[in-house]
């Protein structure tokens, strides 16, 4: 495998390998280098990649053990895990964002949940895998893929309405 | 779409239920601005799920890691390397100058110990000397003695 087939193969997936490592990692500089780090190591694996029959999905589940593994490490713990660097991206839904604060809420939310519940809402609402990739990417069984979720979405919902009601919205 | 709908499908939608494609029929319609108003905590939801999708990775991908990386790298294990051996070569130096100043001080009470004992033998011998002296006077008194008995002899 030559780099430009390489780079064929694996750049369409980026920004979801990026999302996800920010989805983890929660800094932005933190995730640039996670995702840069995954490049790295799936360049040095291109051999073994036409093994595999789903490149994306190999990639998504090497993005989430590596942000594990970063999570973990000591030097992790030392970057203040701060979302002020997270950026609202113009987008044409004028009218949903101009209070952006309220959809800012839903990024708090997220980040308070459970790691697997964070990664299965970014794999399933955001970047919209169908249920067969997100099982292989994260190792479960699809019933348990289903009940995270569930579990994610009534979480998230419940808190929007508990923060509408005490009119913190 | 009706609401009733919307609402069937949300209820499946929370027990994770739903395909992808009626995912995307709730999300297009949160998204629109004709979300019913009891239902406006889904549309917060649903635009920021659409919202987040939109964030890139803007950096240029590099396939072969900096070498600025693995020579800092290694510059810290020279670095390491380099203070190990200062404080190493430092211990010794400051060991010796210890030990330097012990000897002085050995040296130094040596030195007091022996000119205290110079000064002993010296008030010794002065002694020795006052005792000769008196030797003398006392041989002396005993001829003066000697000679003062046989005059006195004679003189009987």
């Amino acid at each position: 495998m030559n780099q430009s087939d390489f780079l064929k193969a694996v750049l369409p997936f980026k920004d979801k390998v990026f999302r996800l490592a920010k989805r983890l990692l929660v800094s932005t500089e933190e995730a640039e280098d996670a995702t840069q780090e995954l490049y790295f190591k799936l360049w040095r694996n291109k051999e073994k990649l036409s093994n595999y029959k789903n490149v994306e999905a190999f990639a998504m589940t090497m993005t989430k053990n590596y942000c594990f593994d970063r999570l973990k490490s000591k030097q992790a713990s030392n970057l203040t895990l701060v979302h002020s660097n997270y950026k609202e991206k113009e987008t044409s839904l004028d009218k949903k964002v101009e209070n952006n604060d309220t959809v800012n809420q839903v990024h708090k939310l997220i980040e308070k949940l459970p790691e697997q519940q964070k990664i299965i809402i970014q794999l399933r609402d955001i970047e919209q895998y169908d249920f067969d990739e997100i099982c292989k990417m994260v190792d479960m069984k699809p019933t348990a893929v289903r009940v995270a979720l569930s579990r994610a979405r009534k979480t998230i919902r419940q808190e929007l309405i508990k923060q509408h009601n005490y009119g913190v919205s | 779409m009706e609401l009733a709908n919307i609402e069937k499908l949300l209820e499946k939608y929370l027990n994770a239920e739903t395909s992808l494609q009626e995912e995307q029929i709730l999300q297009d319609y949160f998204t629109s601005n004709n979300v019913a108003s009891h239902l406006q905590d889904y549309s917060v939801m649903f635009s920021y799920f659409k919202q987040s999708k939109d964030e890139t990775f803007t950096k240029t991908i590099q396939l072969k890691p900096e070498k600025n990386r693995k020579s800092w790298k290694w510059a810290s294990v020279a670095a390491s390397v380099v203070l190990l051996f200062s404080v190493f070569i430092g211990k010794q130096k400051y060991d010796e100058h210890v030990q330097r100043q012990q000897f002085a001080q050995i040296k130094e009470a040596l030195q007091m110990v022996s000119s205290n004992l110079n000064r002993g033998n010296e008030a010794l011998y002065s002694v020795s000397n006052n005792l000769n002296k008196g030797n003398n006077a006392v041989a002396q008194l005993y001829t003066y003695e000697n000679t003062v008995n046989k005059v006195l002899n004679k003189i009987n």
